[in-house]
C-alpha cells in the first residue's frame, strides 16, 4: 500500500510539473529570443488571475480562462514593442532592472485597480471532486489543466519546430546578425515570442486563481519556481525545461512523502545538485550569441 | 622653586565653590534657553507612533486591513481634538520579516521619534520587536500575534497584546466541537504552519485533543511559502482521519481550503486558526467547518454596526478582524495616553497593568491582565453557511453567541497565569 501511496504522490507530482512548465516555458522563450531575464514574468502571471476573476462574471468560467491570457498576451505586445526592444544589445543588467521594476509596478498597479485584499475565485461544481485509478487519487481540475497544457506544449513546439515562423525564431536564437543579413527582419517574430510567453503566464494565473489565493503579490510566489525550473532545465532548452518542470513537480511530491517539512527546499536542493553536475542545466543548450 | 596653590577651605554647610556655582548657574541658564523648547515640543508635538505590520508574504493581505483599521482610529482620534491636544502621527510600514521588523522598530524610536510601536500579525516578529522594545524601554502594543508564548515564557514588561491567544482560539472552536460531540474519540489529522505561532497552536491543539480523549493520528508541517497543499491532501486521504484541523497561517488557510475543495475530499474540516479575509479570499462553495475569531463584522451590538458603517464610508468595503483589532488597539493606546497625559512608558504600563476596562464594541468590556499583559476579552467561533444560501461571500460566516458565555468568567478560557511561565 505504502509503493502506492508513494506512487500517487509521484504521479500527482507530475500533474504539478506541467503547472510549473505552463510559467517556466515562457520564460525560457523570452530568454532565448532576446536575452532577456524576465523578472516581471511573475507580474503578468498574477495580472492573468486578477483578469480572469474581472472577467469570469460575465464571460463565465471557460470563457474568463481563454479571454485572460488573450487580453494579457496583447498587453505583452507593448511590452516588447516599447520595454524590451530597447534592451536587446544593452548590458544584461539593464534588463534585469527594469523587469524588476516593472514587476513592481504591475503589483502597485494591481493594488490600485482592485485593491490589496485578496480577491475570491471558485471552481466550477462540474470540474470539483476527484477521480481514482488503481486506488490513486486524482483532482478532475488538474487532469482538465493537464490535457490543456499538453495541447499547448505539443502547439509550442510545432510552432517552433515545424513552420517557418520557428525556424526564423531559432536561427534568431543562434545567429541573430546572419538571420538580418538573409534580409529577415527578426522585430515581429521577437514580438509575437514575447507575446506568447506572456499569454502562456497569463493562462497559468488563470488556470490556478480558482485554486490559489489571488492576490497583488502572488506574482513572485510563482516566479521562484520558475527559474528554479529554467535553471534545472539548461536555458534555451524547450525539452529541458519540460523534463526539470517534472522533475521538480515529482521531488517534491516524494519529499512531502518521505519528510514533508523540507518540501519547498528540496527543489532548491534538487537545483544545487544539478548545477554542480551540469553547470549549463539538463539540456542546456550552447546558444552563440550568449557565448561570447 | 615651586609655587604649591593652597586649596580653598570649605565653608561649613556647603560643597560649592563660586566658580563652580558661576559654572552651574550657567549650565541651568543654557538649559533652559535650549533644552526646555524640546521639552515643551515633547509636551505639545504630535504623538508619533511606530505602526509595523506585515504588507507583503504570505501574512501581506492581512496588513493592508490593519493599517486601514489603524489610521481610521488615528483619523477619529486627531479630529476629537488628539491626546489633550496633541495629534496622533501614525508611522506605518511594511515589517516584512523578524528580522527588518526588528530593524525598522529600532529605526523607529531611536531616529523617527516614535513615543511606542503598535502593531504586527506576526507571532515571530513580534518576538523581535518586543525584545527592541525592552532594550529601548519602550512600549510595545503586540496587535495581531497570536502565540502563546508572547503572554508565556517570552512575555515582556513592555509588550501588551491585544489579540486572542492561541489556546482560547483553540477553546473558542473546541466548545463548539464539543456541543456537536465532536471531539470524544474522533480521529483528527492536523496541518500546521512552521514557524513560532503554528508550533504553539498545535501544542494547544494537543492539550485540547488529550483532555477531551480525541486522538491525533497524523500532523504535517507546512512551511509558511507552500502554495500547494496536493501533496499533503493525499496523505490525508492515506491517514483516513475523521476531521481535518487547520493550524495553519494567512494565505496558507485560503490555498488550502480551495484546494482540500477542489479535491473534494469526505472528511469534516475545522481549523483554530482562521482570519475573515483570508475565508473571503477562499471564494463560495471552499470553506466549510467551525472556525474561531476575535470580532467579525455581523457582531450585533449598537459599537460594533457604528464601526463598521464608518469603516466603510471611509473605505468602501466591510472590515474584516485586523481592521477591527488595530482600530481598538489604537483607540486602547489612546485612552491610556489620554488617563495618564502623555505617552511615558512607566505611567502607561501603570496604567494598563491596572485593571482598567476599555469598550472594545463587544457585549463585555475588555483588559489587561497585569500577570501576562493579555487583553482578556470574549471570543467568538463561526460557521460557514451552506453554498447557495448566501449571495455574497462576506455573508456566508455565521458567528455563535460568545465564548466564554455571558455568565461564566471571561478569563475562563484563557491559559492560567498561576505557576505561568510569564515573568513579568
Amino acid at each position: 500500500m505504502q509503493i502506492v501511496f508513494l506512487l500517487e504522490q509521484v504521479v500527482n507530482g507530475l500533474v504539478l510539473g506541467g503547472y510549473y512548465l505552463l510559467i517556466a516555458l515562457g520564460l525560457s522563450l523570452i530568454f532565448s529570443v532576446g536575452g532577456i531575464v524576465n523578472l516581471s514574468h511573475g507580474a503578468f502571471y498574477a495580472l492573468g488571475a486578477y483578469v480572469f476573476v474581472q472577467v469570469s462574471g460575465t464571460l463565465g468560467f471557460t470563457g474568463a480562462v481563454i479571454v485572460s491570457p488573450i487580453l494579457v498576451a496583447i498587453l505583452g505586445i507593448a511590452f516588447e514593442r516599447f520595454i524590451l526592444r530597447r534592451f536587446y544589445d544593452e548590458d544584461p543588467i539593464l534588463s534585469l532592472l527594469v523587469t524588476f521594476g516593472l514587476a513592481l509596478v504591475m503589483e502597485q498597479a494591481i493594488r490600485m485597480i482592485w485593491g490589496s485584499a485578496p480577491l475570491a475565485a471558485s471552481l466550477p461544481s462540474e470540474v470539483r471532486g476527484a477521480l481514482i485509478f488503481g486506488g490513486m487519487l486524482f483532482s478532475k481540475y488538474r487532469l482538465l489543466m493537464l490535457v490543456v497544457i499538453i495541447c499547448l506544449l505539443v502547439g509550442v513546439w510545432l510552432l517552433l519546430n515545424k513552420t517557418s515562423f520557428g525556424r526564423v525564431v531559432r536561427a534568431g536564437i543562434q545567429d541573430p546578425d546572419m538571420v538580418a543579413a538573409l534580409g529577415i527582419r527578426l522585430q515581429p517574430y521577437m514580438t509575437t515570442v514575447v507575446m506568447l510567453g506572456v499569454g502562456l503566464a497569463a493562462l497559468g494565473g488563470a488556470m490556478f486563481a480558482p485554486i490559489t489565493t489571488v492576490h497583488p503579490a502572488m506574482g513572485s510566489e510563482i516566479l521562484t519556481i520558475a527559474f528554479v525550473v529554467v535553471i534545472i532545465g539548461g536555458l534555451g532548452s524547450f525539452w529541458g525545461v519540460v523534463l526539470a518542470a517534472m522533475l521538480v513537480g515529482v521531488t517534491r511530491g516524494v519529499t512531502v512523502f518521505f519528510l514533508p517539512a523540507a518540501s519547498e527546499a528540496s527543489m532548491y536542493v534538487l537545483m544545487f545538485l544539478v548545477l554542480l553536475l551540469r553547470p549549463r542545466g539538463l539540456l542546456g543548450e550552447s546558444i552563440q550569441k550568449f557565448e561570447s | 622653586m615651586t609655587y604649591q596653590k593652597r586649596p580653598a577651605p570649605k565653608q561649613p554647610g556647603t560643597t560649592l565653590s563660586r566658580r563652580r556655582a558661576l559654572l552651574l548657574a550657567t549650565g541651568t541658564l543654557a538649559a533652559a534657553t535650549l533644552g526646555a523648547p524640546a521639552l515643551v515640543r515633547a509636551q505639545s508635538g504630535p504623538i508619533r507612533i511606530g505602526h509595523l505590520t506585515p504588507m507583503t508574504g504570505f501574512l501581506g493581505t492581512l496588513g493592508g486591513w490593519a493599517v486601514e483599521g489603524a489610521s481610521l482610529a488615528a483619523e477619529e482620534i486627531n479630529a476629537a481634538g488628539g491626546i489633550n491636544g496633541r495629534m496622533i502621527e501614525l508611522m506605518s510600514e511594511d515589517s516584512i520579516n523578524p528580522e527588518n521588523g526588528a530593524t525598522k522598530a529600532q529605526r523607529m524610536l531611536e531616529r523617527d521619534g516614535a513615543d511606542f510601536i503598535l502593531g504586527e500579525i506576526s507571532s515571530a516578529t513580534s518576538l523581535a520587536i518586543s525584545e527592541v522594545a525592552a532594550r529601548n524601554e519602550k512600549l510595545f502594543i503586540a496587535v495581531g500575534p497570536r502565540s502563546d508564548v508572547l503572554r508565556g515564557d517570552r512575555c515582556s514588561k513592555y509588550m501588551f497584546c491585544t489579540d486572542i491567544p492561541n489556546t482560547v482560539m483553540v477553546n473558542a472552536v473546541g466548545t463548539a466541537l464539543k456541543q456537536e460531540e465532536d471531539i470524544a474519540g474522533k480521529k483528527f489529522f492536523t496541518l500546521t504552519a512552521d514557524y513560532v505561532f503554528g508550533h504553539d497552536l498545535l501544542v494547544a491543539a494537543k492539550n485540547f485533543f488529550d483532555v477531551n480523549n480525541a486522538e491525533l493520528i497524523g500532523d504535517e508541517l507546512i512551511a509558511t511559502d507552500v502554495t500547494d497543499f496536493s501533496p499533503f491532501i493525499l496523505k490525508i486521504r492515506q491517514a483516513n482521519p475523521d476531521i481535518v484541523c487547520l493550524n495553519l497561517a494567512g494565505n496558507q488557510v485560503t490555498n488550502f481550503v480551495k484546494q482540500y475543495a477542489e479535491f473534494g475530499l469526505p472528511y469534516p474540516m475545522v481549523g483554530f486558526n482562521l482570519n475573515t479575509a483570508d475565508a473571503w479570499a477562499a471564494g463560495a462553495g471552499n470553506l466549510t467547518g467551525t472556525w474561531p475569531t476575535v470580532w467579525l463584522h455581523t457582531l450585533d451590538t449598537p459599537d460594533s454596526k457604528s464601526f463598521v458603517q464608518r469603516f466603510q464610508t471611509k473605505y468602501d468595503k466591510i472590515p474584516e478582524n485586523h481592521a477591527w483589532i488595530s482600530y481598538i488597539a489604537m483607540q486602547i493606546a489612546a485612552k491610556g495616553m489620554s488617563e495618564t497625559g502623555g505617552a511615558a512608558t512607566p505611567d502607561l504600563i501603570e496604567y494598563f497593568e491596572s485593571g482598567a476596562e476599555f469598550d472594545i464594541m463587544k457585549n463585555r468590556p475588555a483588559y489587561f491582565r497585569a500577570e501576562d499583559h493579555q487583553l482578556v476579552q470574549e471570543a467568538y467561533a463561526f460557521k460557514v453557511k451552506d453554498e447557495g444560501t448566501y449571495d455574497d461571500v462576506h455573508d456566508m460566516l455565521e458567528l455563535t453567541g460568545p465564548v466564554p458565555a455571558s455568565d461564566e468568567p471571561l478569563e475562563s478560557i484563557y491559559p492560567s497565569t498561576e505557576g505561568g511561565a510569564c515573568k513579568i
